[in-house]
């Protein structure tokens, strides 16, 4: 049967030579590792089931930076790699896949030129694209919404693009629907109402969005506990969970995460210590 | 040395550094000619099945010839897909290596299959040395491949359908799911592959 997955996300400022992971990085008993390949070969031996690279800078050699990151990561860690952040274009997806990259996601880039998403796909395969779409609720009913019955009043959810800094007046479950027939392999759903709350995902979004595709979808943003995870795959149809902070700040180990799920009926990938 | 084939679709890095860290000595081969010095084969696996068997077409000599002098070949993924008769996803025929038919996954499961399911063995196999029942490893696909002979399934994996995971007849192995993103399990199997070269 297949396994949910648990995808730590590494939040990269490229903006110094090798790249490092912010939010600072605490393992248990494991040294500091803040250059993001190290951070990746740990992932690794925690049991996590794939990687986002997300490029959190603004500089011009970013690209550059990132190609780096996952050229060293890649010669060591193997499992899926996504790298996510400022791709605009088949050529920075291109930069990507050369580097080692195994998918590339794209925001903004998608809702401007929704081309893209098929181009990418066409170039490097179905699976090769993730779709990011990060999500606001907007309560009340709207005609044209997909509107959601939600404990707080109804609402639909809107995209935002820029990093949450500019939304678009397109309907996120809308969307999800036609980056799936435009040829998106997974959908790396964000609550913008959650993310940074560590208050938990928003259920009623992964719900709906998971219920409207049928191509995987990550549930992201708010993740704060292990019990945050059992929930979000326990009552939803999400494929993935992402996190980072809980990760990052070494309170749990991805194994702790996974070992956790399983005792509560979830179908996780356990590897034999070694 | 082994020969990963690139018929130029997609990257070949990952498998390229996993054969590489298994002490596989790979070489990446962009024209059917550079084939002669290999003691095995890799064909990897990306793109649809349409496209792979046309980039492929200008290898099919050379293949056939060396997959009859007995030399290793490990296909993976469409490059595994690529050795049945046919698929579902095109109407371009495949090498016809092994006996079978490649169809679509079944509906009621999200397609693509897109991460980690477990294998159960069917039977013992060189390549499968050092992994159990129930080891996880890394799938991307929306077609399967059903051999005619089902002795050559070796290990199956269960997603809407049981299918076949390993598929080994004589010289030819194939892998449905990708060993160099499979973590160790994944490296386990291309050590093995690399074992039989020695031999």
């Amino acid at each position: 049967m297949l396994a949910k997955r648990i995808i730590p996300c590494l939040d990269c400022d490229l903006g110094v030579p090798r790249g490092r992971v912010v939010k600072g990085v605490k393992f248990k008993q494991i040294r500091y590792a803040g250059v993001p390949w190290e951070l990746a070969e740990e992932y690794d031996r925690q049991g996590a089931d794939e990687l986002i690279f997300l490029d959190i800078t603004a500089s011009h050699e970013r690209r550059e930076t990132m190609a780096k990151v996952i050229e060293k990561t890649s010669e060591n860690v193997f499992m899926p790699l996504t790298v996510g952040g400022g791709i605009k274009s088949l050529s920075d997806a291109r930069t990507a896949f050369n580097a080692g990259a195994d998918k590339v996601a794209i925001n903004t880039a998608a809702l401007k030129n929704p081309g893209l998403i098929r181009e990418i796909a066409e170039y490097f395969g179905t699976q090769a694209c993730v779709v990011a779409i990060d999500a606001k609720r907007r309560y009340g009913r709207e005609p044209g919404r997909v509107v959601v019955d939600t404990p707080d009043g109804e609402c639909w959810f809107e995209c935002s693009f820029y990093g949450g800094r500019e939304f678009t007046g397109i309907d996120a479950i809308q969307w999800a629907i036609e980056v799936e027939e435009r040829g998106a392999g997974d959908i790396m759903l964000t609550s913008m109402d959650r993310d940074g709350t560590k208050e938990g995902f928003d259920i009623e979004l992964t719900a709906a969005v998971s219920d409207s595709v049928n191509i995987p979808v990550i549930a992201s943003g708010g993740c704060g506990s292990p019990e945050h995870i059992l929930e979000v795959l326990k009552e939803t149809n999400a494929s993935a969970a992402l996190a980072a902070s809980i990760f990052h700040f070494g309170e749990y180990t991805v194994s702790d995460v996974k070992e956790y799920l399983r005792k509560g009926g979830v179908h996780v990938r356990l590897q034999a210590r070694s | 040395m082994i020969a990963i084939i690139d018929y130029g679709m997609g990257n070949l890095k990952s498998i390229h550094n996993a054969l590489t860290t298994v002490a596989g000595n790979p070489v990446i081969i962009p024209e059917s000619r550079d084939l002669a010095g290999a003691d095995a084969i890799v064909i990897p696996g990306v793109g649809a099945f349409g496209d792979a068997m046309r980039n492929l077409s200008p290898f099919a000599d050379a293949l056939f010839d060396l997959v009859d002098s007995g030399m290793p070949v490990l296909g993976i993924c469409i490059g595994m897909q690529v050795l049945l008769d046919r698929s579902e996803e095109s109407d371009a025929a495949g090498f016809g290596l092994i006996r079978g038919d490649v169809v679509r996954l079944p509906d009621g499961v999200r397609i693509p299959q897109m991460g980690w399911n477990e294998l159960t063995i069917r039977r013992d196999s060189d390549l499968l040395a050092g992994i159990e029942d129930g080891d996880f490893f890394y799938f991307v696909h929306s077609y399967y491949c059903v051999p005619e002979d089902g002795q050559t399934v070796v290990a199956t994996t269960d997603y809407g359908v049981d299918m076949a995971a390993v598929v080994e007849q004589d010289n030819i192995h194939a892998v449905q799911f990708h060993p160099e993103k499979s973590s160790k399990k994944g490296l386990v199997i291309l050590k093995n592959f690399v074992e039989m070269i020695k031999c």
